[in-house]
């Protein structure tokens, strides 16, 4: 059943052009949510297929193995793909009630499935240059997604994102020459068996490169700086997909290429990891602690909370990638939850700079409720999804005897906590200063893909073990390369 | 040729760091462009040079040995045509900073008014009467 891998490429990239060759501004926020429903749809069914039936592979134009282009789904990749496809239902339906008619006009809804379609490129293919190619797909869609209606403010963060991910792709490109010359291939399965015979330290080095490449696409330290400077400047409905897929699509590159490729020097790389991800918490925990603005204060949560995905990786035992895997899944969730509803905060009060802000609390107690469900699972607080994404990592810390990164994690969940709560007495406590403006109108449907997101992550937080187990399926899948190989070129080790 | 075309890739990557350093975004962009043509050539070279040969069959089912790598120039290939996109959009990108923001220097562009602290971005949307 090769179609169903290639099911959530297809579906995107029709939904895309249709929605580029429609005119109808009806047909369009149709088929935008159409697409995004059957891309969840698609996303299912795989996670299904791989579920029954082991990792998939499938060889395009039937070309054999190392040859062609192979497309890929163990349970990371499925996951990430049905989680994608989640959070494209809420952003979609966030879009359609938002109904910001400038931004549909020009091709708002063709550009978002287009970056779904590279997002999901990304996360099923199994050849490092066809990766390559997947990253540029979607970064294009999401530069011009950065800068589409061309307010100041977009602009000024648009640059800014343009020529850091050049970079990151020059990078990303070189790497994989280097590799190809080195190696001989470019088949990820493939290469899994031929870097045993490449010299270890030139090995480590191109690891290197790779680690910085990926490493600025998942905003990791010393790499983040870009993304507070440009994700809070588009409008919730832009950044909420961004948050949400857009760096997962980095972590997750990081986590195959160092799970299947980079594993002859754990000791030197994954340590590293390790304490990228350390210092990767702390900032980001510290500097979202002294930000004024709520879209910066969660770009920052956003950039520390990807050092506890790459916690997991550095560990490298079962229990960890599977905490990594959990945590990213919960994050994906969680974060575009964040993100709309700062657009719903913004939409009440016409300003997003927390001194601004107040008074919500007597006007909308459920959307108190609606910030603490997920802004709680960030922090990690039981009974919510993140409790036990936190809760699996440090388990895995303790386990392997980490102890340094364990108390990092720890300290920045409570560092998140203050966070959230100081977001929370802001926003919702304290007294609209004066001069705030007064809430206008209601807030229509926009209020339904933030709780069906907050619903999802208690949902997930009180019957954890489906998640669970399915992450855990996907860590040994990812320890044990040789399934993977197997189904890809049909041999073993 | 591999050590001539080694001392190439590494002044092109120089000359394109350098540029991409510089404070004007216009010089950043043509010094992604000179290191894109680094990192193209660096592809070509570490596919190994060597034979002149086209990789094609003979009618007669034989190949010509030894035949030089297709490979790495179709990776080239997608690499140009990905960077000339990269490029166009930059270029255009760039020309619509410099329209609203009335700067391309990196070191100003960040204090360019209305830009920080992050204002609401839909407030400035030019349909804001529309929807409100």
């Amino acid at each position: 059943m090769s179609w169903l891998l290639v099911l959530p490429l297809l579906v995107p990239l029709t939904t895309g052009i249709l929605c580029l060759v429609l005119p109808g501004r009806t047909a369009q926020r149709v088929l935008g949510l159409a697409g995004a429903l059957g891309l969840l749809a698609a996303g299912l069914a795989l996670l299904a297929q791989v579920q029954r039936q082991g990792i998939q592979a499938v060889q395009i134009g039937n070309w054999p193995a190392p040859f062609g282009i192979t497309f890929v789904a163990d349970h990371l990749s499925a996951l990430m793909v049905l989680i994608s496809g989640v959070v494209a239902v809420a952003v979609a339906l966030f879009a359609l009630a938002e109904n910001d008619q400038a931004r549909e006009g020009l091709g708002y809804y063709a550009l978002g499935h287009l970056l779904l379609f590279g997002v999901n490129g990304a996360f099923l293919t199994g050849d490092l240059f066809n990766l390559y190619v997947w990253f540029e797909v979607l970064l294009l869609a999401s530069f011009v997604l950065m800068i589409l209606g061309g307010s100041k403010a977009q602009l000024a963060g648009g640059v800014k994102y343009f020529a850091v991910s050049l970079l990151s792709s020059i990078l990303f490109l070189v790497a994989v020459g280097l590799l190809y010359g080195a190696t001989g291939a470019l088949n990820m399965a493939d290469l899994a068996l031929r870097v045993e015979r490449v010299h270890p330290g030139l090995l480590t080095a191109l690891s290197m490169l790779f680690l910085v490449a990926f490493g600025l696409k998942a905003a990791v330290f010393p790499f983040f700086f870009w993304l507070p400077a440009s994700y809070p400047a588009p409008p919730a409905m832009i950044s909420a997909l961004f948050a949400g897929l857009l760096t997962k699509v980095g972590v997750y590159a990081l986590i195959r290429v160092f799970t299947l490729i980079f594993t002859h020097d754990t000791g030197f790389t994954h340590s590293l990891i390790l304490w990228v991800a350390g210092f990767t918490l702390l900032l980001g925990a510290l500097m979202a602690l002294a930000q004024g603005e709520l879209r910066r204060l969660l770009s920052f949560q956003l950039v520390s909370h990807i050092g506890y995905m790459l916690m997991g990786l550095g560990i490298l035992t079962p229990l960890a990638l599977a905490g990594s895997v959990f945590y990213a899944l919960n994050h994906m969730i969680v974060i575009a939850a964040l993100f709309l509803l700062a657009g719903l905060l913004q939409r009440l009060q016409g300003t997003t700079v927390l001194v601004r802000m107040g008074g919500l609390y007597g006007p909308y107690p459920w959307l108190a409720v609606l910030f603490l469900l997920p802004g709680l699972s960030l922090a990690g607080l039981p009974p919510f999804s993140g409790f036990w994404a936190k809760y699996t990592l440090v388990a895995a810390g303790l386990q392997a005897g980490q102890y340094g990164i364990v108390a990092v994690a720890l300290l920045v969940g409570l560092l998140t906590l203050l966070s959230m709560g100081l977001v929370f007495a802001e926003v919702f406590w304290k007294k609209a200063p004066e001069g705030a403006r007064a809430a206008p109108g209601g807030l229509g449907g926009r209020v339904l893909p933030v709780g069906l997101l907050a619903v999802l992550t208690l949902a997930i937080g009180l019957w954890a073990e489906p998640l669970l187990s399915l992450s855990q399926a996907a860590a040994r899948e990812l320890l044990e390369p040789a399934g993977y190989i197997q189904a890809v070129l049909g041999v073993s080790r | 040729m591999e050590i001539l075309l080694a001392f190439l890739v590494g002044g092109l990557a120089a000359v394109g760091v350098y540029l991409m350093l510089r404070p004007h975004l216009i010089q950043f962009l043509i010094g992604f462009l000179v290191l894109g043509n680094a990192a193209n050539l660096l592809i070509f070279t570490a596919g190994r040079l060597g034979s002149q040969f086209p990789p094609l069959v003979q009618p007669s089912g034989a190949v010509l040995e030894p035949y030089a790598n297709p490979l790495p120039q179709a990776l080239i290939l997608t690499a140009i045509v990905i960077g000339f996109a990269l490029a166009a959009f930059g270029i255009v990108l760039f020309y619509r900073a410099q329209q609203a923001l009335g700067t391309l220097n990196a070191e100003t562009i960040l204090e360019a008014p209305d830009v920080s602290p992050a204002p609401s971005p839909v407030d400035e949307l030019p349909t804001e009467g529309v929807r409100r």
